[in-house]
């Protein structure tokens, strides 16, 4: 019994701002099936009060002076901008209710 | 039995001989890579004129008796996820097409820095992503060894460059074995240091706790002289670790006496493996042991979960990673929109290949609403039971022997049809990611032909014992002289 539909990655691409066709949708679907089903190993594991690892080095929040350094010239910034107006990188309208977050 | 390609030590005794200049090394590593091109596809792009005006600097510098370190004038090649300032930088990805960086990573600064002159920038599979340098926008990079068969990946470009002696040193970045798997499959040296040893400022990012960026060469002591020149804290870099590198050129005695090889006996088992690829190893490990270092059964019990927890931690990380290719700063955007979303969802579309896309969607769906507990933290807590196979197997033994993979070099196009397939080619590399210690394979044997890799793993922090038994084992075999077909 598959887990993953069709609709459940079309759901995921939108999270992940992607398009995809219905064939790479059932494909996808297939895929992350057999990967998933895969990674189900991870459940014969006993992980109660195990502590999840989210960094391997043991690290204090470095710190660092608050002192002022130069930044990137806007210029340099700028100049891989699709499109620019003056210091600002130019995008299509967003319309309301669309993509409001 | 024809000559050795040319490493990074006999290119500074010609220099150093005055039998050589600069320009002269630098001319030749650009005509073969150039050569090679077709044949390979070991580079996304030469950078012929900065190099050549660099390579004459570097000679007028050691004319004037001030060489700026051993690298001075030495030719290297850098991955292409690693920016260089004025240069491109695409990940071979189309969604990075036309991207010029305005800054330089700091381990292309610090190469610089030493004198060592980038001449090109070296194929990939796509953001890292891939075993087998596949997964490319300029074609799949080719084995010197058989153009029929991949490198391996995802730095199979930097491999395939430095066995071909089309460069003699590069670097590469290892998320889960990308910098060892090519160095095996392709008979070269490849060093995947400690999580943080090396800064990973202007690396583009992948999968951030597993990324790190490392050498590849033919010897253990190039890749020493490499290492220390890269290493180090970079305050713009805080998962850069601070304590101060060691003098990697200088431990490299050849001795080994004394010192314990830890064989875990999860690795060494005939399930899942070349048969030929095992004895191999297991030969090379005798070799060491005739070298006087003690062998040591050990064990990790927690290896068969690598993988799994492997990937669903990489691709959680990088379709955060990835969220940032938005089409809006830099980068491909695509054409006739009218609207932000459309922007977004048509851009990264568009831009992403199909391995990047298959990786963002699982990535997505195990950190989604609901996923989490049950994917990826679940995948954390194991991460540290693999971490703590580790420190318990380090009590009995100073680094533990391994194959680096589990077979040589495989044809293109054998395992593109099933990613499962693919990513099972990493399962001896990436347990060294999840547990952020340092390994490095090295050539050990041949079979039918192909290269085979020995990985040795060590300490947090303990480069140098993985380059000193490497470095002793290469004094003892000449696997590493050998000269694969396509070297022109």
């Amino acid at each position: 019994m598959p887990r993953i539909t069709r609709a459940e990655v079309e759901r995921v691409a939108v999270l992940a701002r992607l398009s995809v066709s219905d064939e790479e949708a059932d494909r996808l679907a297939v895929e992350l099936d057999e990967l998933l089903e895969y990674v189900e190993t991870l459940r014969q594991v006993d992980t109660r009060d195990v502590e999840p690892t989210s960094h391997v080095i043991p690290l204090a929040t470095p710190m660092r002076e608050d002192r002022a350094v130069p930044g990137i010239d806007p210029e340099l910034a700028l100049a891989n901008a699709p499109e620019r107006q003056g210091t600002a990188f130019v995008v299509p309208k967003v319309i309301d209710g669309e993509d409001g977050g | 039995m024809s000559e050795p390609l040319a490493t990074l030590a006999s290119m500074r005794e010609a220099l150093d001989a005055g039998a050589a200049s600069s320009v002269d090394l630098v001319e030749g590593c650009l005509a073969r890579a150039r050569a090679a091109q077709d044949a390979l596809h070991a580079f996304a792009g030469l950078r012929e004129e900065g190099a050549r005006a660099e390579a004459a600097a570097a000679d007028a510098r050691r004319a004037s008796g001030a060489r700026r370190s051993p690298l001075d004038g030495l030719p290297v090649a850098i991955k292409d996820n690693m920016v260089q300032t004025g240069e491109p930088t695409t990940c071979a990805s189309r969604i990075l097409e036309g991207f010029v960086s305005p800054y330089a990573a700091t381990v292309v600064e610090r190469l610089e820095r030493a004198g060592a002159i980038p001449i090109g920038r070296t194929n990939m599979d796509e953001f890292a992503m891939g075993s087998s340098t596949e997964h490319s926008v300029y074609g799949a990079a080719r084995n010197p060894w058989d153009r029929a068969r991949t490198p391996g990946g995802s730095s199979g470009g930097s491999a395939a460059a430095v066995a071909a002696g089309l460069v003699p040193g590069a670097l590469g970045s290892d998320t889960g074995g990308s910098i060892r798997q090519p160095a095996s499959l392709s008979g070269v040296v490849g060093l995947k240091p400690t999580y943080g040893r090396v800064s990973r400022w202007g690396l583009v990012a992948f999968a951030s706790s597993l990324d790190q960026i490392g050498v590849m060469a033919h010897t253990a002591a190039d890749c020493a002289w490499l290492l220390e020149a890269i290493a180090g804290h970079d305050p713009r870099d805080s998962t850069s670790l601070p304590e101060p590198v060691p003098r990697y050129g200088e431990t490299l005695d050849g001795d080994v006496s004394g010192l314990v090889l830890g064989l875990p006996r999860e690795y060494f088992v005939e399930e899942g493996v070349d048969p030929e690829v095992l004895s191999t190893v297991r030969a090379a490990v005798s070799e060491l042991e005739r070298a006087g270092a003690k062998l040591r059964e050990v064990s990790l019990p927690h290896t068969r979960y690598a993988v799994a927890t492997y990937y669903l931690i990489a691709t959680a990380e990088a379709s955060s990673n990835l969220a940032r290719y938005d089409g809006v700063r830099y980068g491909h955007r695509a054409a006739g929109v009218r609207d932000l979303t459309e922007m977004y969802h048509r851009t990264r579309s568009e831009g992403f290949g199909a391995e990047v896309k298959r990786r963002i969607v699982l990535g997505t769906y195990v950190l989604s609403a609901g996923y989490y507990d049950a994917y990826y933290r679940k995948a954390q807590q194991v991460r540290t039971l693999l971490r703590r196979d580790f420190e318990e197997a380090f009590r009995g033994c100073d680094a533990i022997a391994t194959p680096t993979t589990p077979e040589t070099a495989f044809r293109i196009g054998s395992k593109t049809a099933d990613p499962l397939t693919m990513y099972l080619s990493d399962v001896y590399t990436v347990s060294a990611n999840l547990a952020g210690i340092p390994g490095i394979s090295v050539p050990c044997g041949f079979a039918q032909g192909l290269p085979v890799g020995l990985q040795l793993l060590g300490r947090v922090l303990d480069e140098a014992t993985l380059l000193r038994i490497a470095d002793a084992f290469q004094a003892r075999t000449d696997h590493h002289a050998r000269r694969p077909a396509e070297a022109p």
